[in-house]
C-alpha cells in the first residue's frame, strides 16, 4: 500500500542525503588526500598546496617505490604472511567451529566454555611475549602467525553458522559412504561458502593489517608492509630504533599502494560479511 | 583391528546387550575423525591461550629474562603494592577511563542516528553505496589510519591550512596533551561508525512491514513511526550493544594500537593509557614482574565487568555475549 507523504518528510529526504554525501565524503576525504598526494612532487606537498587534486602531476614515485627501494621486499613478506596464516587459520578454525557445533557429542559440552573463556580472560601482554619468546620462535614467521592463528570469535561465528547446517543432508552423506571428513569436506563446506567467504576475508585483512607481531618479534629483512609504514610514518628522531625519514610523497605511495588491494575486495563480499556479522547476533 | 570386528558383531544383533565398552568404542568409532578434528585446536588453545594465562603468575613470582615461563622463588604481593603506590600508573588507569567513556558516548549515539538516517535511505543502489564506504575505515590497518591521523593535523596539512586561513596559528595536534582525547574520539567515530550500524540494520530489516502499514492507518506520520515502532523494535538491540560496551569501559584491548602509534612523552598526561604502560614498564624497561601484575590487574576489573554486563543482558533482554 501507499505511504501518504507530507513536505515534512520530503524536506527531510532532501537533508538525509545531504547528510550522507557529507558523511561519504569525510570517510573518503583522507584516502583521496594521501592518493592526491602520491600523485605530487615533493616540493608540492611541502610547500602546503596539495589538496584532493595533485600538484606536479607524476607518476615517478610510484615508478620509484616499485622499482627501487625496500618496498616490493616487504610486500613481498606481507602477501606470504596473509596467504600462510589465511590458510591456516581458516583450515584450524573451520575444523574447531565444526566440531563445537555436533553438540551431541558430550564432550563439546566442556571444550565450548573451554574455548569461550579465552574471551573474557587471557595471559596479558607480557606472559604471551614471554611465551613466543621461549618458545625460541623469534624472528620466524611463527611468531607472527601463530599467537593470532585462531580467533575465538570468528570460531563462534563458524560455530552458529556450521550448526543450521541441514542435519539430514550429513546424514544422506553417510549413508553413501561419505565418513566424517568427507561429509566436512564434500557437504558441509560446499554449503557454507558465505562464512567461508567472510573468514577468508576477516582473516586475510587482520594479517595484512598486522603491525604489532613484527614489531614485537621481527627482524627488518622479515617486516610486513604494515610495520614498514609504521617505521617511516613516524619519521627519524622518533623514540624508535627503527624509524627512518622518507618523503612525503613516497609515504603516501607506499600507504595507497597496502591500502589498494582490500579495497579492491571488500566490496564484492559485502553481502557475505553482512551476513556474518548477523549470524554472531550480538556477538562483538 | 579386532576392536573393529567386535562391533561389528555388536551392531548387527538386536539382541546385544551393549556394554559400557561397546558403547564408548562404537560411539568412538563413528566420531574419531571429529576428534582428529580437534587435536591441532585443542593444543593450540593450551598452548597459545591457557599457557600465557598461567603465565600470569609472574605478577607473584620474580621473573628473569630467558628463565622459567612460570618465574621462579616465593610468592609475593610485592608487584602489587609497587604499582598501586605509583602515581603513573594511577595516571594511565584514569586515561584508559576518560578516553573509553568520551569515546562511547561519541560513538554509540552516533552509529544509532546513522543506522536510522541509512534506513531511510529510498534508493537502493545509493544505500548500498553509502553502506559500501561507510564500511571501508574497518578494514584499513591502523598503522595507515594513524598515517593519516599524523598527515592530516600535520603543521601543514589541510586542518591547520584551514586555521592559518581563518587567521590563526597553526597548531601541533600531537604534542599538545589536551587534544589527544579529541583525536582518539574523532577517528575513533570515523574508523568505527559504518561498520557499527550493521547490526541495527539487520534489526531493522526484520521488522515486520505490516506494523508500519497499520500505523500509517492510524495516521502516524513518517517520525512517529520511527518512534513508536522502529526504535522499540531495536530496543533489545540497543540495548545489548551497550550493556556490552560499559562491561569493556577498563579493558584497552581495542586502544592500546592507536595509543601506541601516536602518543609520545610529551602527551603522556592525557594519552598514556594502561597496556602502553605495560608495555613500556614491561618489554621496554624489563621489569616483566611488574608489567604483568599491571596487565592482570586490569584482566581482572575486565572480566568482572564483561561478566557483570553479560549477566545483565542476559536478564534484561535474552541475549548475551556468548
Amino acid at each position: 500500500m501507499k505511504i501518504k507523504e507530507n513536505t515534512g518528510y520530503k524536506v527531510f529526504l532532501v537533508v538525509n542525503t545531504i547528510i550522507m554525501i557529507l558523511i561519504s565524503a569525510a570517510t573518503l576525504y583522507p584516502f583521496l588526500y594521501l592518493v592526491s598526494q602520491s600523485f605530487s612532487s615533493e616540493k608540492a606537498i611541502i610547500s602546503g598546496h596539495v589538496g584532493l587534486i595533485p600538484k606536479e602531476f607524476n607518476i615517478k614515485t610510484y615508478v620509484y617505490v616499485l622499482t627501487k627501494g625496500d618496498f616490493l621486499k616487504f610486500y613481498k613478506n606481507t602477501v606470504i604472511y596473509a596467504f600462510v596464516g589465511t590458510i591456516l587459520s581458516l583450515t584450524f578454525s573451520s575444523m574447531l567451529g565444526y566440531a563445537l557445533s555436533k553438540t551431541e557429542i558430550k564432550l563439546m559440552k566442556y571444550l565450548t566454555p573451554f574455548v569461550i573463556f579465552t574471551m573474557y580472560f587471557g595471559g596479558g601482554l607480557i606472559p604471551n611475549y614471554v611465551l613466543v619468546v621461549r618458545l625460541g620462535l623469534k624472528n620466524t614467521i611463527a611468531a607472527f602467525i601463530l599467537p593470532m592463528m585462531i580467533s575465538t570469535y570468528y570460531v563462534l561465528l563458524m560455530k552458529s553458522f556450521f550448526a543450521g547446517t541441514p542435519k539430514d543432508l550429513e546424514e544422506a552423506g553417510e549413508l553413501d559412504g561419505l565418513d566424517k571428513f568427507g561429509v566436512f569436506i564434500r557437504i558441509v563446506l560446499p554449503l557454507s561458502k558465505p562464512i567461508i567467504a567472510t573468514m577468508t576475508l576477516f582473516y586475510a585483512v587482520m594479517y595484512w593489517n598486522n603491525w604489532y607481531q613484527a614489531f614485537l618479534y621481527l627482524r627488518k629483512e622479515k617486516w610486513p608492509v604494515a610495520y614498514y609504514l609504521q617505521t617511516i610514518i613516524r619519521g627519524q628522531g622518533a623514540n624508535d630504533q627503527d624509524a627512518q625519514s622518507v618523503a612525503t610523497n613516497i609515504k603516501s605511495c607506499a600507504m595507497v599502494l597496502t591500502v589498494l588491494p582490500i579495497i579492491c575486495v571488500y566490496p564484492f563480499i559485502q553481502k557475505y560479511y553482512v551476513q556474518g556479522m548477523m549470524l554472531g547476533g550480538v556477538k562483538e | 583391528m579386532s576392536k573393529m570386528g567386535n562391533s561389528r558383531k555388536e551392531l548387527k544383533n538386536p539382541n546385544y546387550r551393549y556394554s559400557w565398552r561397546s558403547v564408548f568404542s562404537h560411539h568412538f568409532l563413528r566420531n574419531w575423525q571429529i576428534y582428529v578434528m580437534l587435536i591441532v585446536p585443542v593444543v593450540y588453545y593450551i598452548v597459545f591461550r591457557y599457557v600465557p594465562m598461567f603465565g600470569n603468575i609472574i605478577a607473584f613470582r620474580k621473573y628473569r629474562a630467558g628463565g622459567n615461563l612460570f618465574g621462579s622463588g616465593k610468592l609475593t604481593l610485592r608487584y602489587f603494592q609497587q604499582f598501586t603506590k605509583d602515581k603513573s600508573f594511577w595516571r594511565a588507569f584514569r586515561n584508559t577511563l576518560t578516553l573509553n567513556i568520551t569515546y562511547l558516548l561519541f560513538r554509540f549515539p552516533l552509529t544509532l542516528i546513522f543506522a536510522l538516517l541509512i534506513n531511510e535511505i529510498r534508493n537502493l543502489h545509493w544505500k548500498k553505496f553509502v553502506q559500501t564506504v561507510s564500511y571501508l575505515p574497518h578494514f584499513i590497518s591502523m598503522v595507515i589510519v594513524c598515517g593519516m591521523i599524523k598527515e592530516l593535523v600535520s603543521t601543514g596539512g589541510p586542518i591547520n591550512s584551514l586555521i592559518v586561513a581563518l587567521g590563526g596559528q597553526p597548531i601541533q595536534f600531537l604534542a599538545v596533551a589536551k587534544y589527544f582525547v579529541g583525536i582518539f574520539t574523532i577517528s575513533g567515530v570515523w574508523q568505527s561508525i559504518g561498520w557499527g550500524t550493521i547490526l541495527y540494520l539487520a534489526a531493522m530489516s526484520n521488522i515486520n512491514p505490516s506494523l508500519y502499514e497499520a500505523a500509517a492507518v492510524d495516521g502516524a506520520g513518517h517520525f512517529q513511526r520511527v518512534w513508536h515502532i522502529t526504535l522499540p523494535s531495536i530496543l533489545p538491540t540497543i540495548t545489548t550493544l551497550l550493556i556490552l560496551d560499559i562491561g569493556g569501559l577498563v579493558g584497552s584491548g581495542g586502544a592500546f594500537e592507536k595509543v601506541f602509534l601516536l602518543y609520545n612523552p610529551m602527551i603522556y598526561s592525557s594519552a598514556d593509557i594502561v597496556s602502553t604502560y605495560v608495555y613500556r614498564m614491561g618489554i621496554g624497561s624489563g621489569n616483566y614482574s611488574y608489567a604483568t601484575a599491571v596487565g592482570l590487574f586490569e584482566g581482572l576489573i575486565n572480566l568482572v565487568l564483561l561478566t557483570i554486563a553479560n549477566v545483565t543482558s542476559k536478564k534484561l533482554t535474552q541475549s548475551s555475549l556468548f
